[in-house]
């Protein structure tokens, strides 16, 4: 990407553009216009946005506790006193807190695992926070682990894994119900997931 | 006559990456292409159609649509979802270590459906089966066969002598057996025990039910474990990232209790 400081002697415009073309979705053309506009934008919401930028390393961490991305440790969830510390939910990257407590069902804590068990990528559970998990659950109040690894071959396989380990301390092992998508069609289900869906059928 | 814009076939996955948001690319292993990459859009949402019709060690019916680079999945049904074989760790971790052999040693756009279907039949029979050390074994014999590095059993690579039946050495380079005498002086050679040359000869003529009626003790199971791995890994020159996972499992305790989806009845 050096081409672009041939085109652009300013030293600082060059430099961006290089900086933003390396993010996702993010061509040489794009990066150029962000570039230009920023240069036009007044001085203070460029500055906010750098410090923004700045604070997302300086600022967080992972949380000791749960390992999940905070400004403080341990975060907001795991130091909250109403929350439930019977509970632990296992989800395979910070981003699948979101969703989870989006629908404000539950009250218990997490457990980021940050990845999932790939073996044709490599990587084995060596390479999660499982050892972490193991540690935080002994001699602990907790009595359930509720696995939230995603519905597919890996995020299965993790959960089975994961469940070896954990269900010989005496732990209740749950995974979260796999069936029918809200909004999806009955035409387009693949036979995993509607025969998971027979078998989890329920009274009404 | 121009291809068609869009066509269809038999589909097992392979492999998978995501790509973007919510696409994936799939590497699917075709009845009538053989190995090709297609990418599946939208595949990641929970309401995407293909969802899991396009899942890791699936058996589909495809109908894609040609496109510049990569082919789009734009149909997808389910033949065989192999279920079993996903509901059990040991059986989940050899499907992606067989995948991940077939995806190692085929190349893009080269048609077999013979090897097409020995894919399919391994898959049946992995999900069924409750010794995988056996169907593994017999399977790489197979797949190795078929993709035209079958093993030579009966003479010595080497001196090119009948082998007589005596503990006699496994050479990767050689491709087969070398007798007594040839392999002793050969550094990469491992001796191979007259128990093991048997049960590869066997293996190498039966059919797959018969395959897993051999009795194997500990010590003949890893002897023919490793000699297969050290074939492979010469052939490939590396070492398949899934068979570390395997091996690894193999030091586990099995499932204690039963398994989750069992259980989920109970959650409050």
């Amino acid at each position: 990407m050096s081409l672009s400081g041939a085109f652009y002697p300013a030293e600082p415009i060059a430099r961006l553009i290089e900086e933003l073309n390396r993010l996702p979705g993010i061509g040489p053309k794009s990066a150029q216009r962000l570039t230009f506009y920023l240069l036009r934008a007044p001085a203070e919401q460029v500055q906010a946005l750098a410090e923004a930028i700045k604070a997302l390393k300086e600022r967080l961490q992972l949380c000791s506790v749960c390992l999940n991305i905070t400004d403080s440790d341990p975060c907001t969830i795991c130091s909250d006193p109403e929350r439930d510390r019977t509970q632990i939910c296992v989800v395979e990257e910070p981003i699948d807190i979101l969703p989870l407590e989006r629908t404000r069902k539950y009250k218990g804590l997490y457990h980021v695992l940050h990845g999932v068990i790939a073996p044709s990528e490599g990587i084995g559970p060596e390479e999660l926070k499982i050892k972490e998990l193991l540690t935080r659950l002994q001699n602990s109040q907790v009595t359930e682990v509720v696995l939230a690894t995603n519905p597919n071959l890996e995020g299965e396989a993790t959960a089975m894994y994961l469940q070896r380990l954990i269900a010989p301390l005496g732990i209740k092992v749950t995974r979260l119900a796999r069936g029918l998508p809200y909004g999806g069609d009955l035409e387009y289900a693949d036979d995993v997931t509607l025969s998971r869906a027979l078998e989890g059928r329920q009274e009404m | 006559m121009p291809s068609p814009r869009v066509y269809q076939t038999e589909a097992i996955v392979i492999r998978r990456t995501d790509l973007g948001e919510a696409d994936r690319i799939l590497t699917l292993y075709t009845r009538d292409l053989g190995k090709i990459r297609a990418v599946a859009k939208g595949v990641r949402r929970p309401q995407s159609k293909l969802g899991g019709h396009v899942e890791l060690l699936t058996h589909s019916r495809l109908m894609l649509a040609r496109a510049r680079n990569l082919d789009i999945v734009t149909q997808a049904q389910t033949i065989t979802n192999f279920l079993p074989l996903k509901e059990d760790l040991e059986r989940t971790a050899s499907g992606l270590y067989l995948a991940e052999l077939v995806d190692a040693f085929t190349a893009e756009r080269a048609e077999e459906p013979a090897l097409f279907d020995l894919v399919l039949e391994i898959l049946a029979h992995l999900a069924q089966s409750t010794r995988t050390d056996i169907v593994l074994r017999y399977s790489e014999l197979r797949l190795l066969a078929q993709v035209g590095y079958r093993p030579e059993l009966e003479h010595c690579g080497d001196c090119k002598a009948p082998l007589q039946p005596r503990t006699n050495f496994f050479s990767p380079v050689h491709g087969g057996v070398l007798c007594h005498s040839c392999g002793y002086h050969e550094p990469q050679a491992r001796p191979l025990s007259l128990n093991a040359l048997k049960v590869l000869r066997f293996w190498q003529k039966c059919d797959f039910a018969t395959a897993e009626k051999v009795r194997l003790d500990v010590g003949l199971a890893a002897e023919l474990e490793a000699v297969l791995q050290e074939y492979i890994r010469c052939l490939l020159e590396r070492q398949l990232k899934s068979a570390t996972w395997l091996e690894k499992l193999k030091h586990m305790p099995p499932t204690p209790s039963p398994r989750p989806s069992q259980q989920s009845a109970d959650m409050s």
